[in-house]
């Protein structure tokens, strides 16, 4: 445990502030691109959370769920972008509200 | 005996095959399906009967227990006595040359599959009635030979009017079947069992004569027995059967099921001797309905309809025969009458096939010499239907009247109402013979029956004739007190008035010495004419008291108040969908702005209850 130690709400005060970046992306932007980024930023503060608390009480769980976010991210990104590619091809275009299709 | 399970089964497996072939079977497959079923069940009949007139052995068949619920147990039983061989020699051997004559009648009949399958059934159906050995199972049959006619009936559907006949035959008999249901509810928690030999000797053990409870259930019963076989006040359903194929008519609306209240009555006589209050009804019943019937079969012009009051009326004999104790006389009489019946419809169909459908018999005529195998067949079915001496009807009759007369008290009146009825017969049947057979030709025929049509004319013919000399193997099955000698003139009378009928319908229909027509057209003669040909104006009457009131109430009805409550249900889930349906935007991020406030709500919520 030797080097130079960052006050556990530091680092969770980031992890609010990225997950708030990403939680504000996706309800404001309406590019399809940019909401899957936003959702990538909030998982990673969530895993920057997780790491923070494990370092905090010296357990290996927390970068063990880090590992599984990343994954998670990784296959959700391969699924999501495959659809944005879809939406792409049949909408002509990324604007969520445009691709709209249901008659309330 | 190991062909009893057989004799229902055949009937029911071709006609099973037919229903799921769904009317694509060949119409000659079909055809020998049909008739070969019923042939091969007659041949187990007649395997059976020889076994039984060897020994007189009572056959019994368990098959299975039906369904076991505490102490109710029924089984799927036969149990064949003398009462039974007869009813299944004269179902299988009629129904089988009924069947034959279908096949030309019918062979132009785009749906002729279908047909033999209903007519399988219903034999299949009828078989069981007459062979059960639980009233439960006999309840089955019984079920069975009346959806069955509703669905022969209904035969040709594509005209409402059938369907109409249809529905009115299914319900008429359904008020006699729901009394009967009652009926056998109320054996079963009396005496604890449906199996008719231990419920008639527990019945016998338990009840005296003239008790109220034998005579609740009896009447009951003789409910389902009245609307089955179209006795008074619901016969009215018989004579607009007519609406199916002739064969039908024959099998069903004269040789056969209408013939199953005798049968119940009959198998069940030990209960109704325990009520002499409803076998008085059932006798005044029966010389009720047989005067009316015959009454309203001189009015009609229908040929088929008047055939249709005649079986109403014959039957009516039956009941009164029932009704006087004369049990084996009533059952001999019913075979007897299976024979002519058949006959007179088959030969009536065969007029209709070669006469482009015609039914109006004024529209016939001088068809004697034109199709003499089907006026040799009408003439001795007349005979016998009339009861002229030595032709069958004539013994069966005779011992129905002879029984009536020597029963003590009311005698005298039934038999003289019956010998009325008796006059009437004649005068109608031969009436029927004279306009059709003699006098100037209406219509050309253009076809002749072929062999199918023309052999069981032929051997209906002998057996009306011959079939008063059959003994009927019911001697220790059924009692028949028989009757004291009578003094030769009631005899006599007997046998003189079809003579007098004949004589009568000859001068009014053939020798024109009384003007018919003069008498018809006084207002009193149209007037007369006019009620009888409606029959008796009862129909009418049942419109008036039953029918329009019900549908008036329907029709009153039709906003039920019970309704309401779910129409209420319903309203609101519509107004809360449209509601709510303005938060189905449809837009991505509306979904998610509203989740992240969800969330907050939820976790302001939980923070605030744990600090």
């Amino acid at each position: 445990m030797g080097g130079l130690q960052i006050p556990l709400e530091h680092v969770l005060l980031i992890a609010s502030c990225l997950f708030s970046c990403g939680l504000a992306g996706l309800m404001l932007r309406r590019n399809l691109i940019f909401m899957l980024m936003s959702l990538e930023v909030m998982l990673n503060s969530a895993a920057l959370a997780f790491v923070a608390a494990g370092a905090r009480w010296g357990q290996p769980d927390g970068q063990i769920i880090f590992l599984f976010i990343l994954s998670i991210a990784a296959a959700e990104v391969a699924v999501g972008l495959g659809l944005v590619l879809q939406i792409q091809r049949r909408f002509k275009t990324l604007d969520m509200d445009q691709a709209n299709r249901l008659r309330g | 005996m190991a062909v009893l399970w057989l004799i229902p089964f055949l009937p029911f497996l071709s006609a099973t095959l037919m229903l799921l072939s769904a009317g694509r079977m060949p119409r000659y497959l079909s055809a020998w399906l049909g008739v070969g079923s019923i042939g091969l069940a007659a041949v187990c009949v007649a395997l059976v009967a020889r076994a039984y007139l060897a020994d007189h052995q009572v056959q019994e068949l368990t098959l299975w227990t039906w369904m076991s619920v505490d102490n109710f147990t029924p089984r799927i039983a036969f149990r064949v006595d003398g009462l039974t061989v007869v009813m299944m020699s004269v179902i299988t051997g009629v129904g089988f040359l009924i069947h034959l004559y279908s096949v030309e009648f019918m062979w132009e009949d785009e749906s002729i599959c279908r047909y033999f399958a209903y007519m399988n059934l219903f034999v299949a159906a009828m078989l069981l009635l007459v062979m059960a050995d639980n009233l439960l199972l006999l309840y089955l049959g019984w079920e069975g030979v009346g959806a069955c006619s509703y669905l022969l009936v209904g035969f040709w559907y594509r005209d409402p009017d059938n369907g109409r006949a249809a529905r009115k035959a299914f319900i008429v008999t359904r008020v006699g079947d729901t009394a009967m249901a009652l009926g056998l509810f109320l054996l079963f928690t009396e005496l604890g069992t449906l199996d008719i030999q231990p419920l008639m000797a527990a019945a016998n053990d338990r009840w005296q004569i003239g008790d109220t409870l034998p005579i609740l259930a009896t009447a009951l019963l003789l409910g389902g027995a009245l609307g089955k076989s179209a006795q008074l006040p619901l016969h009215t359903w018989l004579p607009d059967a007519m609406a199916g194929p002739t064969p039908v008519s024959a099998l069903i609306h004269a040789a056969t099921m209408v013939t199953a209240g005798v049968y119940l009555i009959a198998r069940l006589y030990e209960l109704f001797l325990l009520a002499p209050p409803t076998l008085a009804v059932i006798a005044w019943i029966g010389l009720l309905t047989l005067l009316l019937a015959a009454f309203t079969a001189l009015a009609q012009k229908d040929i088929k309809r008047i055939l249709a009051y005649s079986t109403i009326s014959q039957i009516g004999y039956m009941f009164l025969a029932l009704g006087v104790g004369a049990f084996a006389s009533s059952i001999f009489h019913l075979v007897t009458h299976a024979f002519f019946k058949a006959l007179l419809f088959l030969a009536a169909g065969a007029v209709i096939h070669c006469l482009h459908h015609e039914h109006n018999i004024f529209r016939m005529g001088g068809l004697r010499t034109r199709l003499p195998v089907v006026f040799l067949s009408f003439l001795i079915g007349s005979a016998a239907l009339a009861a002229l001496p030595f032709s069958s009807g004539f013994f069966s009759k005779e011992g129905i009247l002879l029984s009536a007369w020597t029963q003590p008290g009311i005698g005298p009146w039934l038999w003289a109402g019956g010998l009325l009825g008796a006059l009437l017969t004649s005068i109608y049947s031969f009436r029927l013979v004279f306009i059709v057979f003699f006098g100037e030709a209406q219509t050309e025929p253009d076809r002749q029956p072929g062999w199918q049509m023309a052999i069981p004319l032929m051997v209906l013919c002998v057996l009306s004739l011959v079939g008063g000399w059959f003994v009927l193997p019911l001697s220790g099955v059924l009692p028949d007190p028989g009757h004291d000698p009578v003094s030769h003139w009631v005899e006599y009378i007997s046998i003189g008035t079809p003579l007098l009928g004949l004589t009568v319908a000859y001068l009014l229909y053939l020798g024109r010495q009384v003007s018919i027509a003069s008498l018809m057209a006084s207002p009193a003669g149209a007037a007369v004419q006019s009620f009888w040909y409606g029959g008796a104006r009862i129909d009418k009457l049942y419109d008036l008291l039953l029918v329009r009131p019900f549908t008036g109430l329907t029709h009153w009805w039709r906003n039920e108040p019970v309704d309401l409550l779910y129409n209420a249900l319903v309203w609101m889930t519509r107004w809360g969908h449209g509601r709510l349906v303005v938060l189905q935007t449809g837009e991505l991020r509306w979904y998610a702005t509203s989740m992240v406030f969800g969330l907050l709500l939820l976790l302001a919520i939980v923070l605030r209850d744990s600090a």
